[in-house]
């Protein structure tokens, strides 16, 4: 059995990473959020936040979740002083898991200056308080792995998804909960879908859940599919789905879940990310990062990120690695690539060798070795509204 | 070196593996044919001789429908192949059914 060593957090969960987060609650105290993090931004410090002036449940939960999430360590909340974020209720949350927190109120602390020098304070000594935190004994079943595909081509398909997928039946075969997502971009791969999951309501709460896609993008009039797909040789949503589908590898699907549900236990699972209900609120993801930020609200460590055209993103909170898939874009971005999956097509390696890689690369970023975004100092982070209804009881069969 | 994989044996497209010449003979799948043009890396070539409307396979699943008749060695692309569920929306084009323009 692969051990790793992680932080201890108060809910059971560890952390691969120990952060000091700041996290704004409004668009107008992001400037002030995001000078306060600046000197420290290699030091560990990291910035989230909600733009929105009205409240949101979605967002909320997220920024909760987000939080108290097990790569954090302590958390400095930002308000302007005058939005709607229940600001008090997420400190009580945060403070309720053990974690350091502390809010500051830009109106009342006398404006920009004042609060940046408080908040700066305060991060400096968090960092030093937080350094000294003990790391135990952490098993691969206590580790949950995302994964995402963006800036894809049709070499993700071939080449760095399917690696993916190696990586991923290795990871929950060794007790790992793994996570895949954008049922937008499953479109045309239900039936395939169906047939891997662990009952028959399941499998019905999975094709329901790209049906709900196909008519959100149906009436928005665009799919998940960026022109640049189609300079990639991309041609059709079913096809670029085919492609992004491989990512889940090949074992059974254990439960559907929506934004910030933890996964139970290992194995796999579908996040569905499209909201319930009437279209509201624009475009259900609008940027592969607002993805990545579900992805780890539902409590991954790390991120597996499958691109064809080259993205360089990362994220806060979790590393994320960059699985390249094109050899062309890889030869131009080696620097932004932690996996060349390109080199399967370049006759140079094969899909299991390459996901061999990935599997031993997941375990050295969850020990602690920077991913290339991150040591590229990579912290992307966007959320925004959208709405869910609780996940049914036919999503999770084996709680 | 191989030039194009057959990703599924029920595939009536091949893919280009590396970009490739106007002019390059390629045998894929029992079939040997010339590209009439230049493809780039990941290009869907037609296997067969089909026709509008027919279903395009890759990974041995639909991709979508021919909007016009193919010759073995063509191109298949968003110029002769359209989803069977959501329009593929390309650089320029308005979502709301106007153009931008976009140089």
């Amino acid at each position: 059995m692969i051990r790793l060593q992680g932080y201890q957090r108060s809910d059971g969960r560890k952390g691969i990473r120990n952060l000091t987060l700041v996290a704004y609650l409004v668009e107008c105290a992001h400037h002030v959020s995001r000078e306060i993090v600046y000197p420290y931004r290699e030091a560990g410090c990291q910035l989230i936040g909600f733009p929105g002036c009205y409240p949101n449940p979605y967002a909320h939960r997220m920024m909760e979740s987000l939080c108290t999430h097990p790569n954090v360590g302590a958390v400095l909340l930002v308000s302007l002083g005058c939005e709607s974020f229940a600001r008090r209720r997420l400190m009580d949350a945060i403070a309720s898991t053990g974690r350091p927190v502390d809010l500051l109120i830009i109106q009342k602390e006398g404006g920009t200056r004042l609060t940046v020098e408080k908040g700066r304070k305060w991060v400096a000594e968090q960092i030093e308080a937080i350094s000294t935190t003990e790391k135990v004994e952490m098993g691969l079943d206590e580790l949950v792995v995302g994964t995402i595909c963006g800036g894809s081509d049709a070499t993700s398909g071939m080449t760095a998804n399917p690696a993916i997928g190696v990586a991923f039946d290795r990871l929950s075969d060794e007790g790992a909960a793994c996570i895949f997502e954008e049922t937008g971009e499953l479109i045309g791969c239900e039936h395939l879908l169906a047939r891997r999951c662990v009952t028959p309501d399941l499998a019905d709460e999975v094709v329901a859940s790209v049906e709900k896609a196909r008519r959100y993008y149906e009436v928005l009039g665009h799919g998940s599919f960026a022109s640049g797909n189609a300079e990639g040789q991309l041609t059709t949503q079913e096809e670029k789905s085919i492609g992004a589908y491989a990512k889940s590898g090949s074992r059974a699907i254990a439960g559907l879940i929506k934004p910030a549900d933890l996964t139970p236990h290992g194995g796999l699972y579908l996040l569905d990310v499209v909201p319930d209900g009437e279209v509201r609120f624009g475009f259900p993801n609008i940027v592969d990062n607002a993805e990545i930020a579900e992805l780890i609200a539902c409590g991954s460590h790390v991120i597996l990120f499958a691109t064809g055209r080259g993205s360089v993103v990362g994220s806060a909170i979790s590393p994320v690695i960059k699985v390249c898939g094109n050899p062309e874009t890889y030869q131009r971005l080696q620097d932004d690539m932690d996996v060349n999956a390109g080199a399967i097509l370049a006759g140079d390696s094969t899909l299991q060798k390459v996901g061999d890689e990935i599997f031993d690369q997941t375990l050295a970023v969850a020990a602690g070795a920077p991913s290339r975004s991150e040591a590229l100092g990579h912290q992307e982070f966007i959320l925004t509204y959208k709405s869910f209804d609780p996940i049914g009881p036919a999503c999770l069969p084996t709680v | 070196m191989i030039d194009v994989l057959q990703i599924h044996p029920n595939d009536n497209v091949c893919v280009a593996v590396r970009p490739l010449p106007a002019g390059w003979q390629v045998q894929c799948a029992g079939v040997t044919f010339v590209l009439p043009e230049a493809v780039p890396i990941g290009a869907k070539i037609a296997l067969a001789r089909m026709r509008g409307g027919d279903k395009v396979l890759k990974f041995g699943e639909p991709i979508g429908s021919l909007t016009a008749d193919v010759e073995p060695g063509r191109h298949v692309h968003t110029h002769n192949l359209e989803s069977d569920y959501l329009h593929t929306y390309r650089r320029g084009e308005l979502v709301s059914g106007g153009r931008w323009v976009d140089p």
